[in-house]
């Protein structure tokens, strides 16, 4: 009836077009490209590789009595440290990071500067790495946990802030309407119409964030930053590797008991 | 009716927090002023460090140009780091998530790969690379066993949960067909979760570009080791260049991951990629970044 209006398809099936081959194999040649370059030339020293199961051996053999007399004193307090830092930081960066993630969402600040700017500092807070956050504290407050603590919260605000604005701009815009068109103000519409709705995100941003702070805080102190990794480096640098045992079990539990809570905390909040 | 329009007054607040909300408000900020007393916190150190923080900033800028051969030098490596890391980590956690998925697999198969997983996860990247310095000495080698651990941690655990969660009426279909073990990975396993791998790889490969910067600090490679040495003798218009250099290498790698998940997932052709940046970051947990 109608065959003159058939447009002529292929006859062979093909899975792709040749663009997009083209484009798959150009992705497959860089890969492979990298790899080779990158084992080609990175710097591999044999003689270290070869008696690495002999060091390791005599690492965990220097290891082995784990010195649990020393958790007294020092180590303790560094510990309590750590976990003050990490909750610390989370509450200094869920402050910080609230007013940039409600100017981040474009339906709550129609205004494309500020959402780009608050953007850029979102952005520019998690492309620094923590540890690169302790060290610029450094330089400012000195060495010890106001750093670290000022670090953790810096680091989290790119973190808090981005799944808060994406929590916002998911929240439906039905109560927001309602309330703003009885004359709300844009506090009672923040109150009333769009904490509600996140809540359930904020906690479990806020929780979720608090776990890994818990986990970075302990390294925070390799570069002199406060907490357990300051314990960590100077056992380290005495070649105490019994004590280097102690704080890794140390670390270990606290990011097990960290999960724990985060699990619990989780059901009751949510 | 003369005054419809003025609100009832009344006692309460609608909507007023419960005791308990109010309690735990009030125990946040007394913990916090507690913690910050514990911690050193105070009024004289913050304005000290208002002062040095201008001075600090002054002398990061401008960065300085002089010595762009060591720049290059550790940028080079903390590529190689990432690139071979994400390899190794992408390679080895194939097989173990595979093994670990409870669905395909007996309970002694998966209970220890979820032990290794378990493990890998278990301590941050750089404490690995600590004890992997003290195995194999300095060393980019060392960064690269690190975050091979750190990488078997991350896409171990998530692509054992993409496999978990596949639909088992395609397996059994393909297993009907008399297909051998392989072939039922291969043809019904596979094509199933290859998106959300590919997700998890480029992610992980995103997050070894940032951690390879890092693992430097320990001595395990890369430019952190310049970085940190940098700060220790205040070349601070070195570290801004140092610093820019790397936020500049974690958004070229972000745009590298993003066409990657564009072209193998969303089979984008060339102008696809130059028309539109197509965003696909469902499959991204928001863990560290």
């Amino acid at each position: 009836m109608n065959s003159h209006s058939l447009p002529s398809y292929p006859t062979q099936w093909t899975r792709y077009s040749s663009g997009q081959r083209l484009l798959r194999f150009a992705l497959y040649l860089l890969f492979i490209a990298a790899i080779v370059q990158s084992a080609r030339t990175v710097d591999v020293i044999p003689e270290f590789l070869y008696d690495a199961p002999e060091q390791m051996a005599d690492l965990l053999h220097r290891m082995w009595p784990i010195d649990w007399a020393s958790f007294q004193g020092d180590i303790s307090r560094a510990l309590i440290e750590t976990l003050h830092m990490a909750t610390l930081g989370t509450l200094l960066s869920v402050v910080l990071a609230v007013p940039v993630g409600l100017l981040a969402a474009n339906n709550l600040t129609p205004n494309r500067g500020l959402n780009m700017l608050a953007r850029f500092i979102l952005v520019s807070s998690r492309s620094i790495n923590s540890l690169v956050w302790a060290l610029l504290f450094i330089a400012i407050f000195g060495p010890g946990a106001v750093a670290g603590t000022m670090a953790i919260a810096f680091r989290s605000i790119g973190f808090v802030g981005k799944l808060l604005g994406e929590a916002i701009e998911e929240a439906q815009p039905g109560p927001v309407e309602a309330l703003t068109a009885t004359g709300a103000s844009l506090s009672s519409v923040i109150q009333y119409g769009y904490w509600p709705q996140i809540r359930p995100a904020f906690w479990s941003i806020v929780l979720l964030r608090w776990d890994i702070n818990v986990r970075e805080s302990a390294v925070l102190g390799l570069v002199g930053a406060g907490g357990i990794g300051m314990a960590l480096n100077s056992a380290m640098d005495l070649f105490q590797w019994d004590r280097v045992a102690l704080i890794l079990v140390l670390i270990f539990a606290i990011v097990i008991l960290a999960e724990i809570i985060i699990t619990r905390s989780r059901r009751h909040l949510l | 009716m003369a005054n419809v329009g003025a609100p009832a007054k009344t006692d309460s607040v609608p909507f007023a927090l419960s005791w308990k909300a109010r309690a735990g408000g009030i125990l946040v900020v007394i913990y916090a002023i507690y913690a910050s007393t514990q911690l050193g916190f105070s009024w004289s150190r913050f304005q000290s460090g208002i002062d040095l923080g201008a001075r600090f900033l002054s002398r990061l800028f401008p960065p300085s140009i002089e010595r762009l051969d060591v720049l290059w030098q550790g940028i080079a490596e903390s590529l190689e780091i990432a690139v071979l890391a994400s390899t190794l980590g992408i390679l080895l956690s194939l097989p173990i998530s595979l093994l670990g998925a409870r669905n395909l697999m007996p309970a002694w198969a998966t209970w220890p790969s979820r032990a290794i997983v378990a493990l890998c996860r278990a301590l941050h990247p750089v404490i690995v690379a600590i004890i992997f310095v003290k195995a194999v000495g300095f060393g980019a080698l060392a960064g690269v066993l690190a975050l091979t651990v750190a990488s078997i941690g991350f896409i171990g655990k998530l692509f054992t949960e993409a496999i978990e969660e596949i639909s088992l009426k395609q397996v059994e279909a393909v297993r009907a067909s008399g297909a051998s073990f392989a072939n039922v990975i291969v043809f019904a396993v596979m094509p199933q979760v290859f998106a959300r791998f590919v997700g998890f790889s480029t992610y992980q490969l995103d997050s070894n570009l940032r951690n390879s910067t890092m693992v430097g600090i320990v001595g395990a490679g890369g430019i952190g080791g310049t970085l940190f040495s940098a700060f220790q003798r205040f070349d601070y218009d070195f570290v801004c260049t140092i610093l820019l250099t790397i936020i500049a290498i974690i958004m070229a790698g972000e745009i590298l991951a993003r066409m990657v998940r564009a072209i193998l997932l969303d089979n984008a052709s060339i102008s696809d990629l130059l028309r539109r940046k197509p965003q696909r970051l469902k499959d991204e947990p928001g863990e560290d970044a």
